[in-house]
């Protein structure tokens, strides 16, 4: 059964050093209210599995040093431009990159789901990011004649973390329409997931509402973080704090703005 | 050239979007990424002077995505050939129309580090007319070859690929991608702007025909329909573009 946390803490407590943790793209539900947590924690060594993108969250574990291997399609701040403290590390080498592109991370978590230790992809051939992939292989379609294609290994995380509207008391967690967080519960050995507030009833009770649900079978543990994505957005709940996002722009420019930021929103506990 | 000393009575980005909107042409489908503010202006100003076609899907948007199948169903879409547009960009376009998301200079110890590659490793093959758009248009971004391919122009014949670039548009110009060729072509120069500044500006060989044309300012009613009816609907995924370009602003109502 699902546990309801008393605490975001308490939540993140099994999310260990070194693990391999996926989390989702902006739009979807990031859960910034526990990525603070973390860093607060000072958790080490992550695997970032960021599917398929990802913007302030993997900026701030760069930055904060949680981090040693990020995979993803892109880190970027949108119309805030570039990720100041990825794009340090990168040209610093003090992170270890591996480039994708998108549909290659959304297939390779439908590999774990499925249980198959691969998937192909179309598309990848004759590109850098094949080349510098020695983990993907290119072989020619059994089914096909003289027709390359791209596997892909499945990827099957020890954590999926992320932030949704609501959850009921059974552990049963509504993510809508964003059914990549459902892929990454299915591919997920754990999943931890903060929501906004706590729903009264039984969300399997409702077809309209079951259909976009995690079920509590997936999940390990719930915890009530409200506005637990800000200043990143929460679809259909609020927008992004663009003043926020901005302000963070411009601090982590440098690495001491960047320990200002964290001083000031991090390490103190925002009240809310 | 134009020579008039008038200022034009539109923005460079609206110029832009209806040149976009001229590639897109005829089609069903029309699919937007992250990051790609003016193609955005494009497809939902097209979107409303069809009167609801074709079909709109704007990245990390609510009210303009149709997809209920999580960020992967972009992707099954497009590799089922369901996406006829897509726009991609590039810290580096070279004249092969490989593209460069990733670095500048040796991977593993680069000198410039862009974001990343975003779906292009894929939505570069399977969707059949890419339009690439770099606002920047200079030596910097338009080189001789990309220190990292993203995604190549094209292939051999024998790697699947369904779709690839047809177009690139600058703010300075307007090239078409011949994909037989590997080559740009230029199309058209912006008012205000010259072929010897395009050539001057531009780190790869391009063909051209004897007289370049200079690109259609956008109609009245174009305007009307991308600063009235379009710009709220951009503020939702694009807020501050809507409101540096247009002047509008976020509003509740707009989530």
């Amino acid at each position: 059964m699902p546990t309801i946390a008393r605490s975001l803490d308490e939540a993140l407590a099994p999310i260990a050093d070194g693990c391999v943790l996926a989390v989702p793209r902006e739009s979807a539900g990031v859960p910034m209210a526990a990525t603070r947590a973390l860093i607060r924690r000072g958790i080490k060594r992550l695997h970032l599995i960021a599917l398929p993108t990802s913007s302030l969250q993997a900026d701030l574990l760069i930055g904060a040093g949680c981090i040693e291997t990020l995979e993803t399609s892109a880190v970027s701040l949108g119309e805030f431009g570039l990720a100041p403290r990825f794009t340090a590390a990168i040209l610093a080498s003090s992170i270890t990159m591996k480039d994708a592109t998108c549909p290659a991370l959304h297939a390779a978590f439908q590999a774990a789901e499925k249980g198959v230790p691969f998937i192909p992809l179309r598309g990848l051939i004759g590109s850098d990011i094949l080349a510098h992939r020695p983990d993907w292989r290119v072989i020619d379609n059994p089914f096909g004649n003289n027709d390359p294609i791209v596997l892909l290994p499945a990827i099957k995380p020890d954590f999926a973390l992320f932030h949704a509207g609501m959850a009921d008391r059974a552990g049963n967690v509504f993510i809508g329409r964003d059914r990549e967080l459902l892929t990454m519960a299915h591919a997920a050995a754990h999943t931890i997931a903060t929501v906004e507030a706590l729903y009264d009833g039984n969300l399997m009770d409702d077809p309209a509402l079951s259909a976009g649900t995690v079920p509590g079978f997936y999940v390990d543990t719930v915890a009530v973080a409200p506005r637990g994505a800000w200043p990143l957005p929460l679809l259909d709940h609020y927008p992004a704090d663009g003043a926020h996002l901005a302000e963070y722009a411009r601090l982590a420019a440098t690495p001491e703005g960047f320990a200002r930021y964290l001083d000031q929103y991090v390490h103190v506990q925002r009240a809310a | 050239m134009s020579t008039s000393s008038a200022p034009p009575d539109f923005l460079p980005e609206e110029l832009l979007a209806d040149a976009i909107i001229r590639l897109i042409g005829e089609v069903r489908h029309v699919a937007v990424g992250n990051a790609s503010p003016i193609p955005a202006l494009a497809a939902l100003t097209l979107r409303e002077r069809g009167g609801g076609k074709p079909y709109v899907s704007l990245l990390g948007s609510r009210r303009h995505m149709f997809f209920t199948d999580g960020g992967r169903e972009l992707f099954d879409c497009a590799g089922q050939g369901r996406i006829d547009v897509f726009f991609l960009s590039g810290g580096e376009i070279d004249g092969e129309g490989n593209i460069n998301l990733v670095s500048i200079g040796d991977y593993d110890q680069p000198k410039v580090r862009f974001p990343g590659s975003f779906g292009s490793g894929y939505l570069y093959y399977v969707v059949p007319k890419v339009i690439l758009f770099r606002v920047e248009h200079s030596r910097r971004t338009l080189v001789p070859k990309v220190s990292f391919i993203s995604a190549p122009g094209g292939n051999a014949e024998n790697v699947h690929r369904t779709g690839g670039p047809i177009a690139l548009v600058t703010n300075r110009c307007l090239f078409a991608f011949d994909q037989a060729r590997r080559r740009f072509r230029l199309m058209s120069v912006h008012p205000g702007h010259s072929v010897e500044e395009v050539i001057e500006n531009t780190g790869f060989d391009f063909d051209r025909p004897d007289a370049v044309p200079v690109t259609p300012a956008p109609s009245p009613d174009t305007l009307r329909l991308m600063r009235e009816t379009v710009a709220p609907q951009l503020a939702e995924v694009y807020p501050q573009f809507a409101e540096r370009v247009f002047g509008v602003k976020l509003t509740a109502g707009a989530l």
